[in-house]
């Protein structure tokens, strides 16, 4: 398979290169190159997946198999400049949880999984995330930027997350 | 109950409790100094043994035996990976001993590296745990600064280094031969065992999978010594010869329907009863408590009338539990329905089934679709037979599955309409009175327009 334009950076690319001494083999890094990857371009293209297979020296369906495995990493598009996971787990349904999920999912328009028309947003369920003692709650990471635990909740609170949404 | 000191706990809530100068302000790393300068691996080995310390990641396997599986005098290398996958609803102890204590955790990782020989040791995290990230991170820079890491450690032949691995938002990814394959670059499909990963691990060779509790326990009995752990707790029961005790200090995290959500330090053995009330002030709303998870989800349920019940080892099975878990305790108050709840847990474990094996694909989306239509108002009372069929033989038991994972979506639905059976018939009774069941929507083929 060829492409003609490279997705990866050098920056990327140096980036998974400073993995590989840490395991036997090569194809351990493939989680990290994910990471690396869709934390420089939001997404994991079908490009950038050759590449990956390329410089752990894999086959390309090896490196794609994991990451559809996996549902943190995209593949059609771009995830959102911010990525909120709203538990819906027991612990934060007790207390609320499904109906902040709810209140997002409509004040943004989409459904979990899916990014709002002008890219800012994508509202994803979360499975506990293992702050059970705040809940309901939900963590926010900013494309570049910080992630954030947002704790105990309310309905009323979707709306002025989403008012305050970095451009 | 006599005062107890938390140990695992001590430094949290101190100012900069993650910084390796105030872990060794307090002590920290003596243990691993005095390990090295007086132990042999054998020596180490034996001392968890003695300490009768159990794996805190949900399974209570007896840590030191553990250990001893790893074949003798294998050329290497030996891998350690340490569970910090921690996905099991109602958990956030490891969590909190990441962020706020993770010399803690490092050290008794280091500690079990020498004593099972590995050289190298993989923590897995959680992708949903970016502070623990930041500390683990931070942490291990430290330690290779002062000689705690890397090659020589503290000038004796023993070399290690510890890596995070972030995993990628799968439940699946916490069962350790699933971790295994995630670590490997894989989709985390767990494996068939035999071979167990003492024999045959990561990279093919053997390995050791610990949880991060685990770890911070081992520091505590290299501290302070077999006996203290074994002072703490439950002794094991005459009558049981398989049950080896519950010994030594245990995080529980508390959450749902209480006053005060947290993770707490107690003594194993404290009740659930004790926990609410001392620990979590009370249920909320100044309301009667239903229910309980006695230790994450995957472990069923306890009736408030259960509650006096020790939180050790043994003491949720005797109520129809699976077992402690991962001492998670999340309250239910006497609003929850029943129906919402099981709703609730279905839902998580068809979505984290892996998919691998037909019983646990097939059987937890059969049960979730069976609570949506029974939520939704078209339940049959006979489906409640059916819940509990599918209950018994989607797990682990009858030995149709390759993980515990079928085996935890089950006990959640035995026990649920097991022992709220009525709240669970009442529901169906009011909601589809007449037992009406829709029509099999697809049409039959002399209703499909054009065929005669
Ligand atoms: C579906 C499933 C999920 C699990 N998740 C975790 C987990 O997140 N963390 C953990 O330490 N153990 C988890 N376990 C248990 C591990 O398989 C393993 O027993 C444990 O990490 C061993 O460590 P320990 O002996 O120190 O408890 C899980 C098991 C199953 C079946
Ligand atoms: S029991 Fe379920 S989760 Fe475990 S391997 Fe089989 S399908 Fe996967
Ligand atoms: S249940 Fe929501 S964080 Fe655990």
């Amino acid at each position: 398979m060829s492409t003609t334009t490279r997705v990866l950076t050098p920056e990327m690319i140096a980036a998974i290169q400073a993995f590989i001494p840490r395991y036997p083999n090569k194809q351990a890094v493939t989680l990290p190159a994910l990471h690396i990857v869709n934390e420089a371009l939001r997404y994991v293209p079908l490009e950038a997946v050759i590449e990956i297979a390329e410089l752990l020296e894999l086959a390309p369906a090896q490196v794609q198999d994991t990451l559809s495995f996996y549902g943190y990493f995209k593949q059609d598009q771009p995830h959102g400049k911010t990525r909120a996971w709203v538990c819906r787990s027991i612990s934060c349904a007790l207390r609320g949880g499904e109906e902040v999920l709810e209140r997002l999912c409509q004040r943004a328009g989409v459904k979990p999984g899916e990014t709002t028309p002008d890219g800012r947003l994508t509202v994803e369920f979360a499975e506990c995330l293992g702050a059970c003692e705040y809940a309901p709650c939900m963590l926010a990471t900013h494309h570049g930027g910080q992630a954030e635990l947002h704790k105990n909740l309310t309905p009323e609170q979707m709306e002025s997350f989403v008012n305050r949404l970095p451009q | 109950m006599t005062k107890f000191e938390p140990v695992l706990l001590a430094n949290v809530g101190k100012q900069d409790s993650h910084k390796l100068s105030v872990y060794e302000a307090a002590g920290g790393y003596e243990a691993l100094k005095g390990v090295l300068r007086e132990k042999q691996p054998v020596d180490v080995i034996e001392l968890v043994k003695a300490s009768n310390l159990r794996g805190r990641g949900g399974a209570g396997f007896p840590c030191g035996l553990k250990w001893t599986f790893l074949p003798k005098d294998h050329p290497g290398p030996i891998y350690m990976c340490v569970n910090a996958d921690e996905s099991e609803p109602g958990t956030f102890n490891n969590r909190i001993l990441m962020e706020d204590d993770p010399h803690q955790v490092i050290e008794g990782t280091i500690i079990s590296c020498y004593a099972t020989r590995a050289t190298t040791a993989y923590i897995y995290l959680r992708v949903e745990y970016p502070l623990c990230y930041e500390r683990l991170e931070g942490a291990i820079a430290e330690c290779y600064q002062a000689g705690y890491l890397g090659r020589n450690i503290l000038g004796t032949n023993f070399s290690l280094d510890i890596y995070v691995h972030r995993g990628a938002a799968a439940y699946i990814c916490g069962e350790e031969t699933g971790l295994i394959e995630s670590l490997e670059g894989k989709r985390a499909w767990p494996r068939i065992k035999p071979p167990f990963p003492a024999i045959e691990g990561v990279f093919r060779k053997p390995t050791v999978v610990n949880n991060i509790e685990t770890m911070a326990c081992v520091t505590h009995i290299a501290r302070r010594g077999a006996d203290w752990f074994k002072s703490i707790g439950v002794p094991s029961d005459p009558n049981n010869p398989r049950d080896p005790g519950s010994y030594g200090p245990k995080l529980y995290c508390l959450s749902g329907h209480v006053n005060k959500p947290g993770c707490y330090e107690a003594p194993l053995g404290i009740t659930t009863r004790q926990l609410i009330d001392e620990f979590g002030g009370g249920v909320w709303k100044g309301r009667k408590a239903k229910a309980a998870i006695p230790g994450g989800i995957s472990m069923g349920l306890l009736a408030e009338s259960e509650f006096d019940l020790p939180l050790d080892f043994n003491g949720p099975g005797k109520a129809g539990c699976l077992g402690l878990g991962t001492a998670a305790v999340v309250v239910l108050d006497e609003t929850v329905s029943m129906v919402d709840f099981l709703h609730n847990s279905c839902r998580f474990f068809a979505h984290e089934s892996c998919g691998q094996c037909t019983p646990c694909r097939e059987g937890t989306h059969w049960a979730l679709s069976m609570l949506e239509r029974i939520r939704a108002g078209k339940g049959r009372l006979r489906d409640l037979d059916l819940l509990l069929e599918i209950g018994d033989t989607i797990g682990i038991i009858p030995g149709t599955t390759i993980c515990g994972l079928s085996d935890g979506a089950a006990w959640p639905i035995k026990n649920a309409i097991r022992k709220w059976r009525g709240e669970f018939e009442d529901y169906i009774k009011r909601t589809n009175p007449r037992g009406y069941m829709e029509t099999n929507p697809v049409p039959a083929l002399h209703q499909i327009a054009g065929a005669h």
